[in-house]
């Protein structure tokens, strides 16, 4: 007996209410970006600059508290976040985060030193297992090395797909892409969730998976685009879809799982960047469907592969007779 | 499809073996990471009892190269710093001088009387009283320039000489500041070494970054204040005469000499002798010890030359006063009692047992070429790191599991052939990542998470694949056979955008985004290899074994 998730032969029409999916698509960007405007992402010190100080003690965390002998320094901006982990209750720790300091690039041992004899005026036993510090001028090369890698990434990808399908793949692809990654900046300025180098990683991981489910799709399209040529296009699509329909469900949750694992077991200091990648993986599939093929189908595809494109790469199995 | 020559059977068990092998030492950590140890120890040159017994404890046959982990999860200090190289161009300018004005003499008669002007540091200015004759005094500067002694710059001079009205503007050319940031680099870095190494700490990586900039990571040290500490000051060590000694801070003093603060005497200046008696490069030893008081001091030993210095000086300067002087801070000012032969003394001063045992690593290790600012630091305790390992290997095994039974529950005979094929995957890249020596970081773990999810990924589009084709009634084998050829081009295309993405975030990421993109990245090519050929392989067994009339998939 096996277990099916998607019955063998499916005959979904995916276009049906393309008018919808896409509404709420356009829908969802549009309530994204205007998050990240008025809300704004929570930059960790990667892009930003500053400090950060982890701390763990033995008594239950008084926020205020922390705040209230911090403030003391006077070190500008400051702020105290409670880590939370529900698989552990007897963690008591925070992060704490304060500006660069005028003067300084990273935190000088005086600074750190101060905050540390600080807190532990609250409580003696408490330990800092992390300290971080980035200077301004480290963190303008990385927020510059990180859109640098972004579009770099981006842009190799959509050549691939240019160089082995046609143009209109592209586009489609690209369409995918800028919908997840614009409702991935959108859920991070939505929920606060701290936005750093990691993020940027997942970020990269997203349009890679993004793109793998969207390549897939298109590779069935090209094969039934040769296959048959009187077929219409929305019906070639549909039939693609639904061929690798059981595929694209395997796959996103054998990952999925892998990731829930992770996002409960992980640890807290990588629950944010697991949580882009789940929310990634669940967006990615969404948009190869009803983004990359929906645009694919307005754009509409050239039919005689054979005549202009043999020899080229993508034609091996356009003999094949099935 | 189905047909394995005899040479590829071989070489994809060889592969397949030879993953398992490398893949080993990872799962006996802490007893590899001790015999490595101790045979680098053997190899350094020590033995003991002990030692042999540790070496002797995992077989020398096999590999015994291990993931490093990161410092993220090992726990430790990262730290990188910007050396102001520029510090150094100044130094030389200011040593440039007393050429220049030699040369310019000689030609007083053309050019006339000759003064310092004020200008930038990394400028040195230099004013005449015949501003008409100007052309004269820039072909004599121009004159003292020599070739540069580098493969780049070869042809170019090291100062550029230009002139402004009445003033000669000496500086180094572009040929010479590469050749002198090389130079500086070169020797910051030996120098950190020295003094990370004196501290006892093991495996650090001391590397430079892009034109001026120095990583250092050490695993194990404490904080990066800690790390600070160690590598601390440029500890310029130089003994000057004493020529006067004041409360004000804005005493004007002569152009030969400087004025340099008391360490331990608050609002004390000292005005010292510009050119030093001794400087730092005479010092061969440094150790912590005490003084007749039994208060911290630290004791050093001159070579011959520095020595000899030292003892002619002390000998003819009986009863003046003169300084010791760290980074242009007067440590101690004592009076010379007598004559100091044999070139070994002792600095005294306001210390503790610890800054006496910093100050003699550092003076030991030499001075550092120019200062070091620091631009980022890191430190993540040894137990954060623990707890980090312990959630990411409890993370792994639940997805593991999970997705061995997803699999078996889904494509039942064929579902374990693909985890045969997964296990065999992440056998592969820790026996990548070892062999390679690439460092394994938190974002690394989930790298590796995901590769488990993903890996199947092209066993599902094939078996998928072979479904469809047995639905259209081919007989087993063929449909195998079609179900591989075809999902061919979709497995390749899907995963080379994968891995370019992976390549961009390796070529362009730093830090913990460099870690997960190379597990990544390793992850799609094992696992590409393992569900093309290991599972194909698996598969073709089976089927030569049972011929099985019908397949379920």
């Amino acid at each position: 007996m096996r277990l099916k998730l998607v019955p063998a032969e499916t005959s979904v029409d995916f276009f049906k209410i393309t008018k919808a999916t896409f509404g709420a698509s356009i829908l969802a960007m549009i309530a994204s970006i205007i998050l990240f405007f008025t809300m704004g992402l929570n930059y960790g010190i990667d892009f930003r600059g500053g400090t950060t100080i982890r701390t763990d003690s033995t008594q239950v965390v008084d926020v205020a508290a922390y705040r209230a002998v911090l403030e003391t320094l006077e070190l500008g901006d400051i702020s105290v976040i409670e880590i939370k982990d529900p698989l552990r209750d007897d963690l008591n720790a925070t992060q704490i985060r304060f500006e660069t300091q005028e003067g300084e690039e990273a935190a000088s041992v005086d600074t750190v030193k101060a905050v540390k004899d600080a807190l532990l005026g609250i409580d003696p036993n408490m330990t800092f297992p992390q300290t971080e510090s980035i200077g301004p001028e480290v963190s303008g090369e990385l927020v510059k090395s990180a859109v640098i890698a972004v579009l770099a990434a981006v842009s190799a990808v959509l050549f691939y797909i240019w160089l082995r399908f046609e143009w209109q793949f592209s586009v489609g692809a690209v369409a995918a892409l800028v919908h997840d990654i614009v409702l991935t900046i959108g859920i991070f300025s939505l929920l606060q969730i701290k936005f750093d180098l990691a993020i940027i990683a997942a970020l990269l991981t997203i349009v890679g998976y993004s793109l793998n489910d969207t390549v897939v799709v298109f590779d069935r399209v090209r094969e039934n685009l040769r296959k048959y040529k009187k077929k219409l296009l929305k019906d070639v699509l549909n039939q693609s879809i639904n061929e690798t329909l059981s595929r694209t469900v395997m796959t996103s949750i054998t990952t999925l799982i892998a990731l829930i694992s992770l996002f409960v077991l992980g640890g807290d200091v990588i629950r944010g960047f697991v949580f882009a990648m789940i929310w990634g993986v669940i967006v990615g599939t969404y948009s190869s469907v009803f983004v990359a093929s929906a645009i694919l189908l307005r754009l509409d595809v050239k039919r005689d592969w054979d005549k202009t494109n043999d020899g080229k790469a993508g034609t091996q199995f356009a003999g094949i007779d099935a | 499809m189905l047909q394995f020559s005899l040479s590829k059977k071989l070489l994809i068990w060889g592969v397949v073996l030879l993953g398992f092998l490398f893949a080993l030492p990872n799962g006996f950590y802490s007893r590899v990471e001790q015999v490595n140890d101790a045979r680098a120890a053997i190899e350094a040159g020590q033995s003991s009892e002990e030692l042999t017994v540790k070496a002797a404890d995992w077989p020398s046959f096999l590999p015994a190269s291990l993931v490093n982990l990161g410092l993220d999860l090992r726990g430790g200090a990262h730290l990188l710093a910007e050396v102001q190289v520029e510090q150094v161009y100044t130094a030389r300018m200011d040593s440039y001088w007393p050429v220049v004005r030699d040369a310019l003499r000689e030609e007083r008669e053309t050019i006339g009387t000759i003064r310092r002007a004020d200008g930038p540091d990394s400028e040195l200015r230099v004013r005449i009283s015949n501003p008409e004759n100007i052309a004269r005094a820039v072909e004599v500067v121009r004159g003292l320039a020599t070739p540069v002694v580098s493969l780049s710059g070869a042809g170019a001079n090291d100062i550029d000489v230009s002139s402004a009205g009445d003033t000669v503007i000496v500086q180094l050319s572009e040929a010479e500041r590469l050749a002198t940031n090389t130079r500086t680099m070169d020797q910051s870095l030996e120098i950190i070494r020295r003094r990370v190494d004196e501290a006892g700490t093991r495996e650090p990586t001391i590397q430079r970054q892009g034109e001026d900039r120095i990583l250092i990571q050490v695993p194990g040290v404490g904080s990066a204040e800690e790390l600070k500490e160690i590598i601390g000051k440029t500890a310029k060590l130089t003994f000057h005469a004493v020529e006067g000694r004041t409360q004000d801070a804005a005493t004007r003093v002569t152009s030969r000499q400087f004025l340099a603060p008391s360490i331990d005497e608050p609002g004390v200046y000292y005005a010292l002798k510009k050119t030093p008696v001794i400087s730092g490069e005479h010092l061969v030893d440094a150790q912590p010890s005490f003084d007749q008081n039994n208060s911290p001091a630290v004791s050093f030993r001159l070579n011959p030359t520095g020595g000899r210095i030292f003892g002619e000086y002390t000998a003819n300067n009986i009863g003046r006063p003169f300084a010791i002087v760290l980074d242009n801070e007067v440590v101690s000012a004592p009076t010379i009692q007598s004559h100091i032969p044999g070139g070994s003394g002792i600095i005294t001063g306001n210390f503790t047992v610890e800054s006496t045992t910093l100050l003699s690593i550092q003076l030991r290790a030499g001075a550092l070429p120019a200062e070091l600012i620091y631009l980022q630091e890191q430190t993540v305790g040894p137990d954060l790191g623990q707890d980090s390992i312990d959630a990411g290997k409890r993370a792994c095994i639940v997805a593991f599991i999970a997705v061995l039974v997803f699999m078996v529950l889904s494509y039942g005979l064929f579902g374990l052939f693909a985890n045969i094929a997964l296990i065999v995957n992440v056998a592969l890249i820790f026996a990548l990542l070892s062999i390679i020596g690439a460092t394994l970081t938190l974002p690394g773990i989930a790298g590796i998470v995901l590769t488990i999810g993903m890996a199947v990924d092209a066993n599902v589009l094939v078996f998928e694949r072979i479904r469809e084709e047995l639905k259209k009634a081919k007989s087993p084998v063929r449909a195998i056979e079609l179900g591989y050829e075809r999902a061919f081009s979709a497995i390749i295309d899907a995963n080379i955008t994968t891995l370019i993405a992976a390549f961009i975030l390796l070529a362009f990421g730093s830090g913990p985004v460099r870690g997960f993109s190379i597990t990544l990245g390793l992850g799609i090519i094992t696992s590409v290899f393992t569900a093309i050929w290991v599972t194909r392989l698996l598969i073709s067994i089976w089927m030569r074994s049972k011929n099985p009339k019908t397949i379920e998939v």
